[in-house]
């Protein structure tokens, strides 16, 4: 096999000009692939991972049809305490689940005396909450952050902070009206102020789960949703899978499942953004593909044509026509590899440079996010294997038309 | 005489069987061939561009078809060169009949048994002269290295080429490239050596020295060269002259000079 190697680096050495012009450009396209990726892959991660970490956890549970009417959030669908402690049960049973949380959602009017806004309230257990979403506390931009929320604190947006000029330490009053229509006010003080982030929910407050029972006057333990974070998040679809076989069996007189299960990606609107990334690599990685079959096929037409003659003597000489097959595939195979590994080694330097010049973007209200592009090395596998692969199925076919060739008729040739 | 591996399931191993028995019954010819007709067709019109011809060349022989230009010199040399099969006719070369190889037995047969020298030198412009000489054992027969190493060096001594070893092609003059050519062609110790004129493109000097070559090469070796040419000085070197014409061949005739 070495030798068969040598006179193809040869040849390709042969043609100095032209093996660089091809293999600079299979490196253009190793290049442009893998920065798509890494970058593109970063930035789904980051944006994927804030959603989850600090938000929406990897899968919520509700009472059926909560989901649809969210925005209003209706007390009226909270699953009740016996319910949700039968959730909780199953939860802790399964050693996929890392942590769960639940929350009582609730909207309330909300006053620093002097104005009033309305506002979304998460009412949450500090340490589940924490332990379920353990990026939110890094979105507190001032105030306290230990404990997450103390009892008759809260946690308000960045938004409202902002708009109605309310600081760490303020007190406010927030009057919330009750499933039976009668309303409360509490008295609180602004613990801290969270950085609103994209996507339902980025902009609710936060407060203890047992100061928004008192607000909303709740005698039964009854919560709007279970948010659960798990061990592992790739393996999102067999645990809904897993979580909707096993809770289905909780169900109303009808005999119909009470509960409804929801994964992050059908929960926030950032799932189809993901979706056109997965897209857009896919056409790269297409482009890739065309580019080295294009490439790698015009030079070894060309190889083939230019060394007819060549072939004709090998073949007369009694080269099998598999050895001459081998020749052509394996020049197609080097300039693939050296397209490839020369691509591959100008990313990872590329993607060095990227990552120390620390580039910021800015996603819809969040500006100064940092692209911190990383390179998977299946990435770098994919693109390799996919250039290699492609450059040899590239000089198939003139490799095969070489091996074919009639010596005479190619001894003759001019 | 025929041979069992006359059949299309002729392969390598069966040809070297065949080669010790040739050896061993002291086979009369090497290339014997009874009314070989070819003839080419380009859709209507046909050409017969060897028609008939019968000879017979023995071992050791050092022959040369003569004939003008489009008499059917290649066309015969490449039927004895297993490239082509006769139209019609008995033609078989190393005791074997050359219309039943195929495409994979042919090229396995001419490894074995044929080496070929070119007019334009086909050397591997790649490869140095030493690997010129190399490739056949390399990657026709695929010999190990240190037997390789050594014929290479026997070969490149006989036909004085050390000196250019590690030289490519387009460092060599015409007359050198057509020296690590025949050391190529004798590498394998082929049997019978084809060379369609070998010398049409060096000058009379060179030309000379390189049929004196490959005559000296016959006697160290013991292989049958074959070439053509159109050259009446360059014929009378050949000891047994086939003079073509119109894709006749004529009667053998001795050479003058060689009695
Ligand atoms: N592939 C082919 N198709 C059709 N006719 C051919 C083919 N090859 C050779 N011929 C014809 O066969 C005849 C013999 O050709 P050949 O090449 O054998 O002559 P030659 O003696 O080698 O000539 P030269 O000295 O010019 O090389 C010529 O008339 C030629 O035109
Ligand atoms: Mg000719």
């Amino acid at each position: 096999m070495g030798r068969v190697f040598k006179i193809a680096a040869r040849n390709l050495l042969r043609y100095r000009r032209r093996t660089l012009l091809t293999t600079m450009l299979i490196t253009i396209g190793v290049v442009a692939m893998l920065l798509f990726v890494s970058a593109s892959g970063s930035f789904k991660a980051m944006m994927v991972g804030q959603i989850t970490d600090s938000m929406l956890g990897h899968l919520q549970i509700h009472k059926k049809g909560y989901v649809s009417s969210i925005d209003s959030l209706p007390l009226t669908m909270n699953m009740k305490g016996d319910v949700a402690r039968k959730i909780e049960d199953t939860l802790d049973k399964r050693d996929n689940v890392e942590a769960w949380s639940p929350r009582i959602k609730l909207g309330a009017m909300f006053s620093n005396y002097a104005e009033t806004t309305s506002i979304r309230i998460n009412g949450v257990d500090p340490e589940r909450e924490v332990a379920t979403c353990p990026d939110l506390r890094d979105r507190i931009i001032a105030g306290e952050t230990e404990p997450l929320v103390e009892r008759g604190k809260i946690l308000i947006p960045e938004l409202i902070a902002k708009g109605l000029k309310v600081e760490p330490g303020a007190a406010v009053v927030l009057v919330a009206t009750n499933k039976d229509g009668s309303v409360n006010g509490i008295n609180f003080v602004v613990q801290g102020v969270l950085e609103g982030i994209s996507g339902p929910g980025g902009r609710d407050g936060y407060m203890h789960i047992d100061d928004a029972r008192e607000l909303l006057r709740m005698e039964d333990k009854e919560i709007s949703e279970i948010v659960v974070r798990l061990k592992d998040p790739k393996k999102l679809e067999q645990a809904l899978a897993d979580f909707e076989a096993t809770l289905s069996s909780l169900t109303n007189q009808e005999g119909k499942p009470i509960l409804e299960i929801h994964g992050w990606e059908k929960l926030s609107p950032f799932a189809a953004i993901a979706k056109m990334i997965d897209l857009m690599t896919l056409f790269i990685k297409i482009m890739l593909v065309s580019i080295v079959l294009i490439s790698v096929m015009n030079v070894m037409i060309m190889a083939v044509y230019e060394r007819i003659r060549e072939i004709g003597t090998i073949a007369a000489m009694g080269t099998q026509p598999g050895s001459i097959l081998q020749l052509f595939i394996a020049e197609g195979l080097l300039l693939g590899l050296l397209g490839a590994a020369i691509g591959t080694l100008l990313s990872v330097l590329i993607i060095q440079v990227l990552q120390k010049a620390e580039l910021t973007f800015s996603f819809g209200r969040q500006t100064g996010l940092v692209l911190y592009p990383v390179v998977q090395p299946a990435d770098v596998i994919l693109a390799s294997v996919m250039v290699v692969v492609v450059a040899v199925l590239a000089s198939l076919q003139p490799a095969w038309k070489a091996s074919r060739m009639d010596p005479i008729d190619a001894l003759r040739h001019v | 005489m025929r041979c069992a591996d006359g059949s299309k399931a002729t392969r390598f191993w069966n040809l070297k069987v065949t080669d010790r028995l040739t050896h061993g019954r002291r086979m009369m010819s090497l290339v014997s061939a009874q009314s070989v007709n070819k003839v080419y067709r380009n859709g209507e019109v046909e050409v017969a561009a060897v028609k008939s011809a019968d000879f017979e060349i023995e071992p050791g022989s050092f022959v040369s078809f003569v004939g003008p230009s489009g008499s059917g010199k290649s066309t015969l040399l490449n039927l004895i060169g297993c490239l082509d099969r006769p139209t019609s006719g008995d033609l078989r070369v190393v005791d074997t009949d050359v219309a039943a190889l195929d495409r994979k037995t042919a090229a396995a047969f001419r490894a074995q048994h044929i080496g070929f020298i070119f007019q334009d030198f086909n050397l591997i412009p790649v490869l140095t002269a030493a690997e010129n000489v190399e490739y056949p054992l390399l990657m026709v027969q695929n010999w190990p290295v240190a037997r390789r190493r050594k014929r290479v060096g026997e070969m490149l001594e006989a036909v004085d080429i050390m000196a250019q070893a590690d030289k490519y092609p387009d460092q060599l003059s015409g007359g050198q490239k057509q020296r690590v050519a025949v050391a190529r062609a004798l590498a394998t110790r082929a049997k019978l050596i084809l060379a369609d004129e070998p010398t049409a493109n060096l000058d009379h000097t060179t030309a000379y020295r390189i049929i004196d070559l490959m005559k000296r090469m016959r006697d160290e070796f013991g292989s049958t060269f074959i070439f053509s040419t159109h050259d009446p000085k360059i014929m009378e070197a050949a000891e047994m002259i086939f003079t073509l014409e119109d894709g006749k061949v004529g009667p053998a005739e001795r050479s003058e000079s060689h009695g």
